[in-house]
Formats: C-alpha cells, structure tokens, sequence
C-alpha cells in the first residue's frame, strides 16, 4: 500500500480526502508510526479531549493535547528496549464509518472531515472497545495532504480508564 | 475463611519493622477490614470547598468505599453526608456534582430532607403516625459525618468518633498544604480543569507507596522519560526548552539527585519528599507572578514561598499533593486488586494562567490514562499484583536505609531515597487498623 498522500491537482477532491483519513487509521492498525507521523504537519496537534463538548485545551484538562514532538516521543518509546508496559505490545484495531468531508476553504487551504469510529485496542488477555468521532483538520502542503489538527472526541471521554498505550 | 476480623494480633503480624505481608495488598479481607476500620477512624479527604461555592451545592465522593456528599448547606458551611435514603438506601444525588436546591429529594418515594441531611418531609406521613418512626433509624434523616474540618478549603472527614483529633493526625504536615495555598497571591485555591479518573488493577497502597519511592523513575521511566531526553538531545542548538521536557526529563535526574533531594518524615504516615530540591525545581519563572507575590507578601516572604520546592507530600491514607504545581492525587480504594486515581488540578487566584496551564500540562502528561509515564507505573503496579500471588516469598522488603531507632521520631529530613516513609505508613496502617478493635 502506497503511504504518500499525494493530490493530483492543488485543490483535493473529497474522495482523496476520505482515502487520506482511512489510510491514516491503517498506518495506525499496522503499526507503521513512522510513516503515520509524516502525515502531520510539522506544527500539528493530536487532541483528545477530556469533557464533552470541550472547547479549550489550555484551561481544561485534555487526555491528549500533543505537539508533533510529544508525538515523536510516544513513537520512540514504543520501540524502546525497556518500555515495559509494551513487553508484549498491544495491537489496535479500527472500524471507521466512511469519513464525511464537512467543510472545504480552498482559500484558507482548510478542509474538515467528520469520522465516527469504533477502536480497538488489545494486550495479553485485555481487549478493551472504545467509540469516538475523529475530525480531522486537513491542508495540503507541496501538494500533499497533511493533518493540521486531530481531535478525537471520545463518547465516553470522562469515564475511568485503564491504559490507553496507542493511538486512536 | 476468617484470618483477621476481630484478631489485632494477626493484623499487627502482617507489619515487621523492615518488611510486610503479602496480604496487606492481596487479601479481600484485610482489605474489608480496612474500609471498617483503617479509613473510618483516619482523617480522610473529601473535597474543595471551591467545588460546592453556593448554598444546595453538591460533590459525590466516598470515604474508603462508602458513598458520600460534600454539601453546602444553607448556613454557608460544608457539610458531609452519608449519600443514601434512610428509607431504602438509593443514593440520593443523579450527577456527580450539582445543586439540591433548598433540599435533597429521593428519586424513589420522593422523601426530603435539608442540605444538613434532616429529615424535611415524607409523602402521605400519616402512615408513620403510631409506629414508632421517631425511634427509627429513618427519622434522623441522611446520616451526617460528624467530624470533619474545613483546612483553608480542604475538606477532610472522619466518620468514627474515636481516634485522634484534626490537629493531632496532621500535626506539622499540613505547612505543605499552606505552602500550596499560600502560592496564590490572595492565599486561595480553586479547583480548576477537570479531573483526569485512571484506573489501576492493584492495591491502592502501592499507588501510595510509589509516591516516595525515587529508586524507580530512573529505572520505571527510562522508557518516557529517558526518551524525551534523547529526542531532545536532537533539538537544534538554541531552540528554547518546551515546556513538556522541563516537566519529564527530571525524572531521569541520577540517584543522587534524588538522594540529596531528602525525606521528611512527620507523625502518622505523613511525610514528603524533596526537602532541599526536587524535580519542580527548575521550572522557567511565570512572567508577572513573582511581581504579584511580592506585592501581596513582601519580597522575603514571597521568596520564602516560592523557595518550598516539596516535590511530593503523601497525607496518610489516601492522597498525596504537589505544592509546587498545586496537584492532588486521591487513591480511591475500590477492592483489593482495584483503585481508582483522580488526579485534581488548583487554580491559584489572582495568579497568571500559565501556571494553570503548565499545572494541567503536568497532569496530563504524568497522571492521565493515555500518559507515557502514566504507562510505566501501572504496569509496574500490576506485576506486583500478580507476582504477590507467589508462595516462594510472602514479604515484601521495605529495608532501604533502616534504623532501629526509627519509629517513634517525627519530624525529622532523612536521604531521599530512604523507604523510611513506607515503613512509617505502615506503622500507622497497624495503628489506624486496630484502633478499637
């Protein structure tokens, strides 16, 4: 499977913004982290809130709010020698609805997508289900597709949880 | 089978001066004799008081395992409750927070009762007439916990009549509480951005134990923090140190950071690390706050707040504070292989948002669910658990730096990385354990 995110013409189509957001959950499912992270913008950032609804992540409390170098980190450490909580490593799994393209400003060079999606992720004998929307804010950048922003909304976004090791 | 109830000597024998039984982490039963006895005759904390600011103003929580509201009542003061019907026992509140109103309604047969708990009215209380119902358990209403002390917004509770008084369980550990409290300009503390609620499949005192423990980030953290140190360590020279290493890296501080940061050791299983320094040490200044603080405080004062640098002040049973970064951790015993952690976060008034902001960073990125660092410990908690099954050994060694003379001094700095403080929990563990048995 190609991993570029390439657009034919500087304006992206709403089927090669689909296919970026599924093939972003794939790089994800087979654990190709490397390649995941290229397709974020190098000021991006992956946001998980805590509160529904949420709409500020400074003043409000988030699971996730990270930087493409908080990302990296992450990445490394799940490749570490002594990253124990990953001996053996977990796997994840993906359902996603067919991403709906919720708003395109070729102007501003912002496109949104909307994905409702069922997570999967697993270690030993633990599976645990998780249901979440993921909006994905879109730009293409020397004619690719790259993520500015990732929210992932969870539906149960302030229950308790036990280790959430990967990604949604 | 029955091994403790009712025998302090065989609880007692669970505690050497150097090592613990398995069972105080693996037993059902040490652990139900914990939430009757150990947690009601302690001082266990509730609550903010900036959580319920109006009157009707409601907080669940629990105390041990047993449901709970903090309330305010009518009169302006903090009340707790024993959250259940004393018809049928349905709890009484549908949200975790909220306002009663002028009072508190059971959703079931719809009896009221003030925000102190009395009893307002019952539907139809004819039927009561001639019963006796004045003699009942029902008639006082929804219990109230009758002790309990509102410190400077801390709200803390004992639901036994015996044990010791507020003063005396806290004695000089709540100075950490007042450094925390006194960070703010107007020497006030809010709660502030949401509770992150982690899950832990283990004994909630090893939670309280990691705590102290700093022979462990060097070695559990190498994998996040030692990371973030490395990627860092690529960063191009003179690009300004984010904020998120400022907070990780000094968890891969050297032992000897971490034995001349110093221990304190106070009365009743309380005590903090980071005597002389600690990993909050070197944060970058909020620009504006220092001005604030001396304004409010003079600028010795202001320094000599500023100057506390407590890295982590366990109050025995169940939470632990970060003065510094103005964090609480609350252990919430669940069974004993379960606990559940809410990491709760203080806005200082009148303080600059940022240090919110670095406060709520920090939390997210040790204490939450989805945290790298978060991830290291839990699954050091869970081996444990499932290695405590082991009948090769029924100990577990807390040895480093011992002394005989020990037990019995309070108040003293020791080296940091002394597991003195654990062997002091443990001490009042039996303390509070056999307390009227």
């Amino acid at each position: 499977m190609v991993t570029e995110a390439q657009v034919k013409n500087a304006i992206p189509t709403d089927q090669e913004l689909i296919d970026f957001v599924v093939r972003e959950a794939r790089l994800i499912d087979q654990q190709r982290f490397d390649e995941w992270l290229d397709l974020y913008a190098d000021d991006a950032f992956y946001w998980m809130p805590l509160e529904w609804n949420q709409t500020d992540p400074r003043l409000t409390c988030s699971l996730m709010y990270e930087d493409k170098l908080l990302l990296s980190i992450r990445v490394e450490r799940l490749k570490g020698a002594r990253t124990f909580s990953q001996k053996p490593k977990s796997r994840c799994h993906h359902v996603l609805q067919t991403p709906q393209v919720d708003s395109r400003d070729p102007a501003a060079n912002n496109y949104v997508t909307w994905t409702p999606m069922h997570y999967i992720e697993t270690r030993m004998d633990e599976q645990t289900l998780y249901a979440a929307w993921a909006t994905h804010h879109l730009s293409v950048e020397n004619g690719t597709l790259k993520i500015k922003l990732k929210r992932v909304d969870l539906i149960n976004c302030d229950a308790a949880f036990g280790n959430i090791q990967l990604f949604m | 089978m029955t091994r403790y109830a009712g025998n302090a000597a065989a609880i007692r024998a669970l505690v050497r001066e150097q090592e613990v039984h398995r069972d105080v982490y693996v037993s059902e039963e040490v652990f139900q004799l914990e939430m009757e006895h150990m947690f009601p005759n302690s001082w266990v904390y509730v609550g903010h008081d900036s959580q319920v600011p109006n009157p009707g103003d409601y907080f669940g929580t629990t105390i041990g395992t047993q449901p709970i509201l903090l309330v305010r009542h009518t009169d302006g003061t903090v009340k707790v409750l024993h959250n259940r019907c004393p018809h049928k026992g349905t709890r009484i509140t549908s949200e975790t927070c909220g306002n009663a109103g002028k009072f508190f309604r059971c959703p079931y047969h719809a009896w009221s009762f003030r925000t102190d708990g009395s009893l307002l009215a019952i539907p139809l209380k004819k039927g009561y007439e001639n019963t006796g119902f004045e003699q009942s358990h029902a008639a006082s209403g929804m219990a109230p916990v009758r002790h309990i002390r509102n410190y400077r917004g801390f709200v803390f509770a004992k639901i036994n009549d015996g044990g010791l008084d507020f003063e005396e369980f806290f004695g000089e550990s709540l100075s950490s509480f007042d450094n925390m409290i006194d960070r703010s300009p107007v020497g006030q503390l809010k709660v502030a951005g949401g509770v992150l609620r982690y899950m832990h499949n283990c004994n909630w005192k090893m939670l309280v134990e990691n705590q102290t423990d700093t022979c462990h980030p060097m070695v559990a953290h190498e994998s996040s923090a030692g990371t973030v140190v490395e990627v860092w360590k690529k960063a191009p020279p003179g690009t300004k140190k984010p904020m998120a290493v400022e907070i990780i890296a000094p968890f891969m501080s050297p032992y000897e950071f971490f034995e001349n940061m110093g221990i304190r050791i106070w009365d009743n299983g309380h005590g903090h690390t980071g005597v002389h320094h600690s990993i909050h040490s070197d944060y970058s200044a909020v620009p504006g706050y220092f001005d604030k603080m001396k304004a409010a405080y003079g600028e010795e004062r202001a320094k000599a707040i500023l100057g506390e640098n407590r890295h982590n002040t366990v109050y025995f049973p169940n939470i632990m504070i970060k003065g510094p970064i103005q964090l609480l951790r609350h252990f919430k015993p669940i069974a004993a292989n379960k606990t559940l952690v809410e990491s709760w976060t203080f806005q200082l008034v009148d303080a600059p948002d940022m240090l919110l902001e670095r406060t709520l960073m920090y939390n997210r990125l040790i204490n939450a669910p989805t945290s790298i660092v978060g991830h290291d410990d839990l699954e050091m908690y869970e081996r444990a658990q499932e290695g405590l099954h082991s009948n090769g050994n029924e100990w577990v060694n807390l040895q480093r730096l011992y002394s005989p003379d020990e037990a019995g001094q309070t108040n003293v700095a020791v080296n940091g990385t002394s597991e003195w403080p654990m062997r002091h929990q443990f001490r009042a563990w039996t303390k509070f354990m056999t307390m009227g048995m």
